[in-house]
């Protein structure tokens, strides 16, 4: 099974988990994988069925942006990533 | 990569020495070392990234070095902005890293800007001959200010940022690569990332973060080694591990993607929908949301529990933060608690008896607190979408702060 690796920010979603195990043959299907599995984060990921502007997933080095978006075919061996957006530094 | 620039300055006998590690290595040498006084960089805050930035930049020769901050050293910066003391706590963050800056190394010119920066100085203050900016801000209403002026001016911007044990390392450069749009296009809504103030950060953290943002302005400074243009480092210090990730140009990138003269720079409080100064004098956003929030002192908190009258007040923070002080006679619901149980809610996934709102009445009073008044003002905007009367609910002015100052001195404040 493909793993997504969750940002700290969005740990409180998953039970503090860092590494959900995920099923699907796309990044939209593991997604939904994850999903199923954790449903607070639906909320923080999909505007209803459109991945939020500000999320982004990462195969390996890629951005699947530029790839073929949710359609991007993945393998059991793949680390998907979210990153998010951070923005702490002075305080 | 070449040089941003290829001015240099004379060292004298005592500079050749201070910089001896450095100009034996045939990749800096006297050349670079006088290429490094030559140069101008601007650091973007002089808090937690911008501590090891000024220490590391000072020392290593930096002629000229720009600061921007305008708040003043507070006890709580010193677990982890190591560029202040106990001796300046209470002086101005501008007076107190410059002094510290000059005192490791006095050859150098510190350039103080003691303003926050926004949409109309940013243009001045980016313009006054800088090779590079730092980004060390803690907002993003600010770090998409900082981008596009430097998108405009021309500038690489050596961004990094961090969040309780997670970090980012990138160099946005639109001459040479791709800017922060690229890849974050929009910030995310208000309130769902929490800031540090109140997700809380390593101390390390932006030691470490920072200390690299300095090594990528050295590099691109001499002109050596692979700059992080169109790359982004995440770094975990749970994990201790680093990885990688490409960045590209977005084609279409509403600032990099057009002819930087064409750049305007916007009202970024109403862009992001949040203030971009915890100081709310120099906050523009419009609160009017909250002006319509009711407030309660802690006096009113204690006296009504006393009293014992018919009130509930709801602490909203979080779990690991009812054993640092409490108020005792608290119902102990933390805020993304409540944001989830109103998602759930509005999604229709749940109903109001099946979320943790079913302890908190509809028809009953409520004081909400945190630590400073922040988060329970969100919450109580949060209840207030699924039906809480905003005339039954009262934020606690200063949180639980206010209550260690003004109710029992013996609490500890954090």
């Amino acid at each position: 099974m493909a793993k997504i690796r969750i940002p700290t920010p969005l740990r409180a979603f998953t039970d503090g988990a860092a590494s959900i195990e995920v099923d699907g043959g796309t990044v939209g299907e593991a997604l939904d994988s994850l999903v199923a599995q954790h449903p607070e984060l639906r909320d923080h990921l999909f505007q209803e069925e459109e991945l939020r502007s500000f999320v982004n997933i990462f195969i390996g080095e890629e951005d699947i942006r530029f790839l073929q978006g949710l359609d991007t075919e993945i393998n059991a061996a793949d680390s998907l990533r979210i990153i998010p957006s951070i923005a702490g530094g002075r305080g | 990569m070449n040089s941003l620039h290829e001015r240099t300055a004379e060292l004298n006998k005592d500079e050749v020495k201070r910089y001896s590690r450095h100009v034996i290595m045939p990749e800096v040498g006297i050349e670079g070392q006088r290429r490094l006084k030559a140069s101008a960089v601007l650091l973007i805050g002089t808090g937690g990234l911008g501590s090891p930035l000024a220490l590391y930049l000072a020392a290593a020769g930096i002629g000229r070095i720009g600061l921007v901050d305008y708040d003043v050293v507070d006890f709580s910066n010193l677990q982890r902005q190591v560029i202040h003391g106990v001796s300046t706590v209470g002086a101005s963050k501008l007076d107190s890293a410059a002094a510290r800056m000059l005192d490791l190394n006095p050859d150098i010119e510190v350039v103080k800007y003691n303003e926050p920066l926004t949409s109309e100085n940013a243009e001045r203050i980016f313009s006054e001959d800088w090779d590079i900016v730092i980004d060390g801000t803690d907002n993003f209403p600010t770090r998409y200010l900082v981008n596009d002026a430097c998108v405009k001016l021309g500038l690489p911007n050596v961004y990094g940022s961090i969040f309780r044990f997670e970090g980012q390392l990138s160099v946005f450069h639109a001459a040479a690569g791709p800017c922060y749009r690229c890849m974050f296009p929009e910030p995310p809504p208000p309130g769902l990332v929490p800031s540090c103030a109140e997700g809380g950060v390593l101390g390390i953290l932006p030691g470490t973060i920072g200390t690299m943002q300095a090594t990528e302005a050295i590099k691109l400074l001499l002109g050596i080694g692979e700059p992080m243009i169109g790359r982004m480092l995440l770094y975990d210090a749970l994990e201790m591990s680093f990885h990688t990730i490409k960045v590209r140009k977005d084609p279409a990138c509403p600032v990099c993607g057009i002819p930087r003269e064409n750049v305007e720079l916007l009202d970024y409080e109403q862009f992001c929908g949040m203030p971009a100064h915890d100081h709310s004098e120099f906050s523009a956003v419009d609160d009017s949301d909250s002006a319509e929030i009711q407030s309660v002192t802690v006096h009113d908190v204690k006296a009504a529990l006393d009293n014992g009258d018919d009130i509930l007040v709801i602490d909203v923070r979080d779990p690991h933060e009812w054993d640092i002080s409490a108020i005792a006679g608290t119902v102990r619901l933390p805020k993304p608690d409540i944001q989830l149980a109103k998602n759930g809610i509005q999604a229709g996934r749940r109903l109001w008896e099946e979320t943790v709102l079913r302890a908190v009445p509809r028809d009953k009073t409520l004081y909400l607190h945190c630590r400073s008044g922040v988060r329970s003002a969100d919450s109580i905007a949060f209840l207030s979408e699924i039906g809480y009367d905003l005339d039954n609910m009262f934020n606690v002015e200063g949180g639980i702060l206010a209550w260690a100052d003004e109710i029992d001195p013996a609490m500890p404040k954090y």
